[in-house]
């Protein structure tokens, strides 16, 4: 428990605090603690897990992306296009689709950081002004509502049929969770991943321990780019249309989650377990208002409020408060 | 230091030159490190050593004639790669170490490296890392996050870190910079150990006491020259200072007797739970009181409190005849204290700002027209009367502070706190990180102004340094003032005695 604390001490205390709101939200609201709402809580939010964790990479290799949910719109807009050119396509040729031109998306972020030696924030809003201007210009804002069937047609995992009605859970679930996954094994388990966290953390000590630098800002830009191109497909298959100018917004309740998860502007930290637990406190501080009748004007306060809190107190070391003494090993 | 002769030496290099644009960095130097050996590499900054060692590791390269060999083996050219491979490593000041990873993920390092990607063995990265600690013998929390760590311990960190790259010749920049005694003491036993086990430590430090102590021969260079390669057995702290800079240096001390001046500042029973208790003493008008002790005695954070930055919990401190109480210290430079504080990079100097606007920094009202605007006249001219009177070497006001010499922007900023019209200026360890040849010189500007009336509280851990310079010296230790000496009446080596005992 307590080397738990200490490895993840934002972790730990957005948990404490999770825990805290769900149980409040059961007592407050009968409606919070059903398989309904819950389940419905879960399918709402896998696109910005999907998104969290690309941008995640990122944030630990010391860079940040401001253009991925444009990304994604673009990505949904050329996938869409070219699966209906080649008469409609399958899953199998639309993620791969959507991945490649993800990373392709990404690897321009990474060539423009590297390559001009620019600082990533100033390349990703300059690109996501690029990238939704091309957007609308080519599109001239035109949606596009004929997707291709199986694109369209919602995929049920599981369902169940409970007294308030149907619970279940869909297609983007199983993908997030495949996307978490793989995340977590790429920056726990591998050496590419442990040099992504060692590259943020100090960038001139890995360039001297021989770290391939270029490598790290296509990787990291690369994943982001991706995971983005994922999230456009399920945004697409969610909403069963591909509207341009749909995302553009959402990188920043994103960014909020990610950083609220332990993420650390400025690299070297953050987990997929912050991750999940920072866009879990915002999805369900959102739902909870809502369930409490709360006007919709004011949940982007709320969320503020929150993301200020937990930001201005992350310097509390709760480790350091459960420990009755210091403990020395051996 | 194991006198392995029959070994080739680590490193021969001889005939060693340089030539950045047109300026000579390195002039035929020769450079011969043996195995196992602790070797010394001695100079001041801007000598060559940095230079020296560069080349050594491959990221420059030598001019033509240069005549390299290592472990026995002649190169004709050098590569990072190469030196990696040879077993020739450096611990940069900085450390270069990770400090959000673990101490484990730092120490074997090496074994995440490579393009490829690869399955983390957390297991056999523990065990390396474990095995290397266990060469220096030394036992380290390999699970916690290395940030949490004292510097002392990183710096340990980083010794094992070498050692998994299978390290027999390791370079170490000013070691011992940011160290207290104790812990200089934990790591010389660190480099004993190292030695013995046959691995040659070549230490670059300012701090010639701990070289006398460790090392078997020291390499002395000055201005890109060898000047030569001595045994340490005989060699004193006054004698390698001379070839070092070129020049003799008098130890003689200054002090004088100031009881008759009026006194600025009193301090009775200052106390801060946990740092320091009952503090007492005077400071005179033109008076240098020196204020030694080791690390962690409460020097620091004394001058915190006298300059307004942190409340005393007990006590008073008079200045001038009234007793004052700082709110912050805007309160303590109106009141007319000054604080130069140790941390000159990060504190006292706004690095990639100019030299001019960091001089006029604490004065800003002062340089202001009838318009309420800056006036750059004004700032012209303040900045250089502070250049003109402090003798500050510069290019042009308007350069980066950052290019300017140790001791220059030690100048810059006395010239900023000077430029506030103090009474009492306290200087805290003035002379970290700045040349043995710079420092005569920063003591010379502290006479000069003691000389004007201005009080000065010299903190400092070179105890010489304050039995040179002081007119009287207190001696902290554990929070309290546990000694006061009068310098013309004590030897140093009485005062050196008392304060590392």
């Amino acid at each position: 428990m307590r080397d738990f604390l200490r490895a993840y001490p934002a972790e730990a205390k957005l948990l404490a605090v999770l825990v805290l709101l769900v149980a409040g939200l059961s007592v407050a609201s009968p409606e919070f603690l059903t398989l309904v709402n819950i389940t419905s809580l879960i399918n709402n939010n896998a696109v910005n897990l999907i998104w969290a964790v690309g941008l995640l990479v990122v944030l630990i290799a010391g860079g940040i992306d401001i253009s991925f949910a444009v990304g994604a719109s673009v990505v949904q807009y050329l996938v869409v296009s070219a699966l209906i050119g080649m008469g409609g396509g399958g899953w199998a040729v639309g993620i791969a689709l959507a991945m490649a031109f993800g990373i392709g998306l990404g690897l321009i972020n990474a060539g423009l950081i590297h390559g001009f030696r620019i600082i990533s924030i100033v390349v990703t809003i300059s690109t996501f002004n690029a990238f939704f201007g091309l957007l609308m210009f080519f599109t001239s804002g035109k949606s596009i509502y004929s997707l291709p069937d199986w694109l369209s047609r919602p995929i049920y995992l599981w369902e169940l049929q409970t007294e308030i009605g149907w619970a279940d859970i869909r297609l983007p679930v199983a993908v997030m969770a495949v996307c978490l996954f793989a995340t977590w094994f790429l920056i726990r388990r591998t050496t590419t991943g442990r040099q992504l966290y060692a590259f943020g953390d100090n960038p001139e000590g890995a360039r001297r321990a021989g770290i391939n630098i270029w490598l790290m800002q296509a990787i990291a830009f690369g994943w982001c780019g991706m995971m983005a191109g994922i999230a456009g497909l399920m945004q697409a298959h969610i909403t069963k249309e591909v509207v341009p100018n749909a995302l553009i917004g959402r990188e920043l309740d994103v960014l909020a989650a990610v950083v609220l998860g332990g993420a650390r502007l400025g690299g070297g930290r953050g987990s997929v377990l912050g991750c999940v637990l920072g866009v879990a406190l915002v999805a369900v501080a959102q739902n909870g208002l809502n369930l409490l009748g709360v006007s919709p004007y004011a949940f982007k306060m709320v969320v503020g409020i929150i993301i200020l809190a937990a930001i201005s107190t992350s310097n509390i070391d709760l480790a350091a408060m459960l420990a009755p003494k210091r403990r020395d090993r051996k | 230091m194991s006198d392995v002769t029959d070994l080739p030496p680590a490193i021969r290099f001889s005939k060693v030159s340089k030539v950045f644009g047109g300026v000579k960095a390195l002039q035929d130097v020769a450079f011969e490190v043996g195995q196992g050996e602790v070797h010394c590499l001695a100079g001041e900054n801007g000598c060559g050593k940095s230079t020296l060692i560069k080349i050594i590791t491959g990221v420059y390269q030598p001019e033509p004639g240069t005549e390299m060999e290592l472990f026995g083996e002649r190169l004709s050219a050098i590569t990072p790669n190469v030196a990696r491979q040879m077993g020739i490593a450096v611990i940069w000041q900085d450390l270069a170490l990770f400090p959000e990873m673990t101490v484990a993920e730092n120490i074997a390092f090496e074994t995440m490296l490579g393009n490829r990607p690869r399955f983390v063995d957390y297991g056999a990265l523990r065990a390396r890392a474990e095995a290397a600690l266990a060469r220096l013998e030394v036992s380290l929390d390999l699970d916690a996050r290395l940030g949490t760590l004292p510097i002392a311990q990183r710096q340990v960190v980083a010794i094992a870190r070498a050692l998994v790259s299978d390290a027999r010749l390791i370079f170490m920049d000013e070691p011992t910079a940011s160290l207290t005694q104790a812990e200089t003491d934990a790591l010389l036993a660190v480099v004993r150990t190292l030695s013995a086990r046959g691995v040659a430590v070549v230490f670059v430090s300012h701090r010639l006491a701990e070289v006398l102590e460790i090392a078997s021969r020291v390499t002395v260079v000055r201005d890109g020259r060898l000047v030569g390669v001595y045994p340490t057995a005989g060699m004193t702290q006054g004698r390698l200072t001379e070839l070092m800079t070129g020049k003799t240096f008098d130890h003689q001390v200054m002090a004088r007797d100031t009881s008759a001046d009026p006194v600025v500042m009193e301090v009775a029973g200052l106390t801060r739970r946990g740092e320091f208790r009952d503090v007492s003493f005077q400071l005179r008008r033109g008076e240098v009181l020196g204020l030694t002790g080791l690390i962690g005695a409460g020097r620091t954070e004394l001058a915190h409190v006298l300059f307004g930055m942190a409340a005393p919990e007990a006590g008073r401190i008079v200045l001038g005849g009234r007793e004052v109480r700082f709110a912050s210290n805007r309160d303590a430079v109106a009141a007319g204290v000054a604080y130069v504080s140790e941390d000159r990079l990060a504190l006292g100097l706004i690095q990639p700002q100019s030299i001019s606007d960091n001089a006029v920094l604490s004065v800003l009202r002062r340089i202001t027209g009838a318009s309420g605007l800056m006036s750059p006249k004004r700032q012209e001219d303040l900045v250089a009367h502070w250049v003109r009177e402090l003798a500050v070497k510069i290019g042009k006001p308007g350069d980066a502070v950052s290019t300017l010499s140790g001791g220059n922007q030690q100048r810059v900023v006395l010239a900023k706190w000077l430029a506030t019209e103090p009474k009492v200026l306290i200087l805290d360890c003035p002379t970290v990180g700045v040349d043995v040849g710079a420092r005569a010189g920063i003591f010379r500007i502290v006479r000069e102004l003691a000389a004007k009336g201005l009080a000065i509280l010299l903190i400092s851990d070179e105890v010489s340094e304050v039995h040179v310079n002081a007119d009287r010296v207190l001696h902290m230790a554990g929070g309290r003032i546990v000694g006061e000496y009068d310098p013309r009446a004590t030897t140093l080596e009485a005062l050196e005695a008392a304060v590392y005992a």
